[in-house]
């Protein structure tokens, strides 16, 4: 039902005005914190005008947390994770939905149950795994005595050891690992009419050539919406890459933040932290506006 | 071009069986029509003959080659589907040439030939769009463009021309029949329309039931069904059945004392029969003539070259299709002529044909 009159105009574009207020305003004061000095940010109340040191504090800033190596980590990892993500789910979902084999349903199952885990939850698993990816296999080995077996025969002792733990690798594949993605390619695949599958195969395409040719340009939306929301999620990630990351040359921007953050008896430098924080909420706008149009498409409709 | 041989052909989903053993033989460059009401297996059967479906049990070999368990691209058919099932993101051009691209030919030829298939269709200047920005008789040549280029021994239509609107189809028809005459590959063609099939085919296959009903020329079909489903769904509009016993002066209607003078051969007294009479073979006369029936008009269609009244025989529905000019008000009282020699007879219980006068009556021409 749309009705347009006057005063309904109005008020609908008084929400929107409050709406846009309420969201807006939080980046306001960072900015205009930003731009103080220290004895003008901490005035009660601040004043809202900007003051003018602001290329100054983002110099101060950058330098103080040498935010350009972790920047690029970040970026580095939040890539890999939208990139992973977009790959993988796209090959699973592909799986789930074109092929019949048993225990297909088991699969799909688990990958969805995933997504009641979420990687807070199972924390301290993931850390052990990731500290050596090989433990799981040591322990079965172990367990059966095929580690016993091999070192009473060849006199060599089993110990399995690959640790991820301040690499990027490590970073990455736990994020990799959820069912998000493929849970809406699953959902993408099923509205491709099957005579396409079917006209692909009377033109000779095997699945794989059917996948590249077909599905994927078809999903090309989807993936946008995937990528972006997942650079965005990775990007803001911070008891992850807190917990596994005790190497300063892989730290990451958003965990270290918190170094420009005043400690308790020095000078309470508010405005150096809120253009740090300027900096680090720059590249996720930038690739929200990018994407945005992709974005948007990819999560309303599907194109006929 | 090839020839299509199906021997015991089944098809069970689960448990249910869709198609009950099938035998056809389709010749070399024959343009083949599957006709019957939708549910009867005719899509199935296509899509076991394409590939796209398995074959439960029994054989379809294609030039002599049993082809059950090979891929759809080695059978050597191109399918034209119900929806075209165009590539989306793929231009006109590159829609008709994927199939080329995929087996790996040249650009430089791929061009070539698409470019003569577009010359064939029409559909020069429209190469580069995409199929959204196309018209649904585009679309069509678009999907028959794609289904020629890999110059198939077997042409698999589906349905192609029940998206179209009436005008485009009637179109699409004669060029679907101009350019099997000019590709000469033997095409199969599968319709729930009537009018298509009578118009398209050299030779119809009628389904019913997951079961080949009759199979032979529209000509053949039309003059000669062989059971009383053939009847009543070949034909517009559908053949009059009346339900009836032989006795020794004709045959008896149900509900009294009429009777029917009918062919004197054949059927013994006392056959329960129900006897077909398509509607334009009946002869509007005026109530009351001798050995006419009568009956009251319920309803009168006119269709412009003639009329359809349909009348009320006893409580039995009846129609009769008349391109004379009567007025035949509904409520009035009518007389209805029919000559023996345009009954047919059915079993009343196997539905199937009974040859009363099989010798006084000449094969169709053809």
């Amino acid at each position: 039902m749309v009705e347009r009159t006057p005063f309904l105009n109005f008020f609908t574009h008084l929400i929107l005005f409050a709406g846009f207020i309420f969201c807006v305003a939080p980046f306001a004061i960072v900015a205009i914190a930003a731009s103080h000095n220290l004895r003008d940010v901490n005035d009660v109340p601040m004043s809202l005008l900007p003051g003018s040191d602001f290329w100054v504090n983002i110099k101060t800033a950058w330098v103080t947390a040498d935010l350009g190596p972790k920047l690029l980590n970040s970026f580095i990892m939040a890539f890999g994770v939208a990139a992973g993500k977009v790959i993988v789910s796209a090959l699973t979902a592909f799986s789930i939905v074109y092929f019949r084999y048993p225990g297909r349903m088991l699969i799909f199952w688990l990958i969805f149950i995933t997504l009641m885990l979420p990687l807070e939850v199972r924390i301290v698993p993931t850390y052990a795994v990731v500290a050596n990816v090989l433990e799981p296999y040591q322990t079965i080995l172990d367990l059966t005595g095929i580690s016993w077996l091999i070192e009473k025969v060849s006199g060599v002792q089993v110990s399995l050891s690959l640790g991820l733990l301040n690499s990027y690798s490590g970073l990455i594949l736990p994020l990799v690992a959820t069912a998000t993605g493929t849970f809406l390619y699953r959902q993408f695949f099923l509205t491709v009419p099957d005579e396409l599958t079917e006209a692909a195969r009377m033109d000779g395409a095997g699945p794989l050539r059917f996948f590249i040719d077909v599905l994927l340009p078809l999903s090309r939306n989807n993936m946008a919406a995937l990528g972006t929301i997942m650079f965005l999620w990775a990007w803001n990630q911070y008891l992850w890459p807190l917990l596994i990351t005790t190497d300063q040359s892989h730290a990451m921007a958003v965990t270290e933040l918190k170094q420009l953050i005043p400690n308790v008896g020095g000078a309470p430098e508010w405005h150096i932290a809120m253009a740090g924080t300027l900096i680090i909420m720059l590249p996720p706008l930038f690739v929200v506006v990018l994407m945005q149009r992709w974005f948007v498409r990819g999560l309303i409709a599907t194109e006929k | 071009m090839a020839s299509i041989a199906i021997r015991g052909v089944k098809k069970n989903y689960a448990k249910t069986a869709v198609v009950h053993g099938v035998d056809l033989d389709f010749a070399s460059g024959e343009f083949v029509v599957i006709l019957g009401p939708s549910g009867c297996g005719k899509s199935t059967l296509l899509r076991m003959i394409a590939g796209l479906e398995e074959i439960s049990e029994g054989t379809i070999a294609i030039d002599g080659t049993v082809v059950n368990k090979l891929e759809p691209r080695e059978r050597g058919c191109a399918m034209v589907f119900q929806n075209y099932a165009l590539y989306p993101h793929m231009s006109v051009a590159q829609n008709i040439g994927y199939s080329l691209k995929v087996a790996g030919v040249p650009a430089a030829e791929r061009n070539q030939r698409i470019q003569a298939v577009a010359r064939t269709l029409e559909l020069e200047h429209l190469l580069d769009r995409k199929p959204m920005a196309l018209s649904g008789g585009q679309r069509q040549r678009v999907a028959m463009g794609r289904a020629m280029i890999r110059e198939p021994k077997v042409f698999l239509f589906d349905e192609p021309l029940s998206n179209l609107d009436a005008k485009l189809r009637v179109q699409m028809r004669s060029e679907i029949r101009k350019l099997h005459r000019r590709l000469d590959a033997t095409s199969v063609f599968v319709t729930h329309d009537q009018v298509e099939a009578m118009t398209l085919a050299d030779r119809l296959v009628v389904m019913n039931g997951g079961r080949v009903e009759q199979v032979g020329t529209p000509a053949e079909v039309y003059s000669r069904p062989a059971s009383r489903f053939v009847a009543t769904f070949v034909g517009a509009p559908a053949m009059n059945i009346l339900e009836g016993t032989v006795e020794l002066d004709g045959l008896s209607l149900p509900g009294g004392s009429r009777r029917l003078a009918m062919p004197r051969a054949g059927l013994p007294v006392g056959t329960k029969v129900a006897m077909g009479i398509r509607p334009e073979a009946v002869r509007l006369v005026a109530p009351g003539t001798s050995g006419a029936l009568s009956a009251t008009v319920d309803l009168v269609e006119e269709l412009g070259a003639g009329r359809v009244i349909y009348v009320d025989l006893d409580g039995a529905p009846f129609s009769v299709m008349t391109s004379e000019a009567v007025h035949a008000e509904p409520g009035s009282t009518v007389g209805l002529k029919i000559s023996p020699e345009d009954m047919h007879f059915f079993s009343s219980e196997t539905g199937s044909r009974l040859d009363v006068f099989k010798a006084s009556v000449p094969e169709p021409a053809l």
